[in-house]
């Protein structure tokens, strides 16, 4: 393991700057926030793919569009706030309608985004962009995994991608030699009667929740749901089928996100056990430091255990 | 120029978007017939299209973003021979390739899916850059209703064009003066129509867009660096004598006898099957 940070918007950079020497048919368009998305980096370099469409999240979608037709691989990026929610009558019936091969790389996505406060904060962009037909949406958890989103989106013919970045600095929970394939999940740990099943910045917290939890002598295991759509549901069944309590959590709606992705997922399986679902409930973000917010919204490491033995408890 | 032949694809398209309307029992006229010398100008002159193969990777590319007017886009397709005067038939039909507003992935020759207003200008950037940057000399058209200059996206794309100087890029605006509930100085004024294009730093041509020599004129306006609009004026309902200039025939079917009397008047009673 790795102990250095990396923000995921990080990796998206990186990414591009690989795929730009391994792909001459890839572009990338942002609209005016290029040096906060880190869209920046490929725009220096490969200036001829770049394009700046300026402050126009909704001609942002329709130039990529057009420029999948002519036989480019597009990755349009802005805000996850703007890019899913100025933008969805674009994202939907230019974008997904058509299937076109566009990777909607969205930054700033979450409370994490901080001081900017709750309107930018897009706590509803996993539930807006997966029911989507044949959208699919993927969270990386850390920096590595956010790189290997990108590559992998780069590769996809069939339609649309949403990939969720985030704003700041993640450690890297990946396991060495990590692969990450969208529908399969990443399981962090040993089988345990408590699954914690997350996305995003989430997993690590829920991961030093587990280590909370273990002080206590409750056994949990997290898995990184990173592919929320398409969902690993075999490993959600086998989960269900064997665990006492599932756990979601996510820094996004309890409605409509990752916890209601996987309860979708379970709702006609014979033995579900009970599903505890943690995320925001249904209010604003607001300004604060990141780690501020997530104490005030409950999705702290301690807050997350806590929760997990009340539920148990019950 | 065969402005004859021209005249008789405008006219054999008009039969079938009325014929197709009736049977769908639902659709847009207006719209459509006032666009049937801009697509039989466009599809049998001005853009590059092959003969037979719609997907021909060397072809000019038309986007119609004012998506409701489908039938004249099928229509055209029909006269071009990428699909039968028979399927026109089915347009609006339950798993039919003709849906009520254009799917590209159920009916090639359809360029982009479209039918939510102002979005296919910023396609057609796309697309504009796209074949720029690969060195393709083709052109692109992008087809927009006068009502459709409402919607904001439509400026944010005109000003992506300008700065991207797309001169492989010409827009049309079908300058009928009507929208659904009526006339467009009623319902939001669009005017200046030339003057608001020209402040976004695009080149205007406005043309009668019935007349095949006066669309040549436009559309061969030399071009001084910048993307071109054709302001097309047109008549809403264009040669359905009691549809012309009647917003009401905007998104009203009309019936089948309609239909079968104005083949008859075209003089063209043959059944569309």
């Amino acid at each position: 393991m790795q102990a250095k940070l990396e923000a995921t918007r990080d990796a998206y950079g990186r990414a591009l700057l690989t795929l730009g020497e391994t792909r001459p048919d890839m572009v990338v368009l942002d609209a005016d926030l290029s040096k906060s998305t880190k869209t920046a980096g490929f725009a220096a370099k490969y200036p001829e793919r770049f394009f700046n469409i300026g402050i126009a999240e909704a001609d942002l979608m329709g130039t990529a569009c057009g420029l999948a037709l002519a036989g480019f691989k597009p990755f349009a990026s802005t805000f996850a706030i703007f890019a899913t929610g100025r933008a969805y009558d674009q994202v939907r019936n230019s974008v997904t309608y058509p299937r076109l091969p566009v990777v909607i790389a969205a930054t700033h996505a979450g409370l994490t985004v901080g001081p900017d406060g709750g309107s930018h904060q897009s706590i509803e962009d996993i539930a807006l962009m997966r029911v989507l037909p044949g959208m699919q949406v993927w969270v990386p958890a850390d920096g590595e995994e956010a790189y290997q989103m990108i590559l992998a989106a780069a590769t996809v013919e069939s339609g649309p991608v949403y990939v969720r970045l985030g704003r700041q600095p993640v450690p890297r929970v990946s396991p060495e030699g990590y692969a990450f394939v969208p529908g399969t999940a990443c399981v962090l740990g040993e089988a345990a009667p408590v699954a914690i099943i997350a996305c995003g910045v989430m997993v690590d917290a829920s991961l030093q929740a587990a280590r909370l939890l273990q002080e206590q002598g409750i056994r949990s295991q997290v898995i990184n749901m990173s592919s929320i759509k398409p969902l690993d549901k075999s490993l959600l069944a086998s989960v269900a089928g064997r665990c006492e309590l599932i756990v979601t959590v996510e820094e996004h709606l309890v409605a409509g996100g990752l916890g209601s992705a996987c309860a979708e997922a379970l709702a006609a399986n014979k033995a579900r056990p009970p599903h505890l679902m943690i995320g925001v409930e249904d209010r604003f973000g607001q300004s604060g430091e990141p780690q501020e917010l997530l104490a005030a919204y409950g999705l702290t490491p301690e807050r997350i255990a806590s929760r997990i033995l009340q539920a148990l408890a019950q | 120029m065969n402005t004859i032949l021209l005249r008789e694809k405008a006219q054999l398209m008009r039969r079938l978007i009325m014929q197709s309307i009736a049977e769908a029992g639902s659709g847009h006229p207006g719209g459509s017939l006032s666009l049937a010398e801009i697509m039989s100008y466009l599809y049998f002159f001005q853009a590059k299209l092959h003969a037979t193969d719609p997907l021909c990777p060397e072809r000019d590319r038309i986007i119609l973003s004012k998506g409701h007017t489908a039938p004249v886009l099928y229509a055209a397709l029909a006269a071009k021979g990428y699909i039968s005067e028979a399927e026109t038939l089915t347009l609006r039909k339950l798993g039919s390739r003709l849906q009520g507003h254009p799917d590209m992935r159920k009916l090639p020759g359809v360029e982009m899916s479209t039918g939510s207003l102002g979005q296919g200008l910023s396609v057609a950037n796309g697309l504009a850059m796209g074949l720029r940057l690969q060195g393709k000399p083709n052109k692109v058209y992008a087809i927009l209703g006068d009502g459709e200059l409402q919607e904001g996206q439509v400026w944010e794309a005109a000003m992506t064009a300008a700065h991207y100087k797309l001169t492989n890029l010409t827009a049309i605006v079908d300058y009928n003066g009507l929208q659904i509930d009526g006339h467009t100085s009623a319902v939001k004024r669009v005017e200046p129509l030339a003057d608001k294009w020209q402040s976004f730093g695009w080149q205007t041509v406005t043309v009668d867009g019935h007349s095949f020599t006066d669309l040549y004129r436009g559309f061969h306006t030399e071009r001084d660096g910048s993307p071109l609009v054709v302001i097309a004026r047109t008549v809403k309902g264009k040669g359905v004598d009691y549809m012309e200039n009647v917003a009401d025939w905007h998104g009203k079917a009309p019936s089948r006898e309609q239909a079968r009397q104005y083949a008859e008047m075209l003089g063209v009673s043959k059944d569309a099957g």
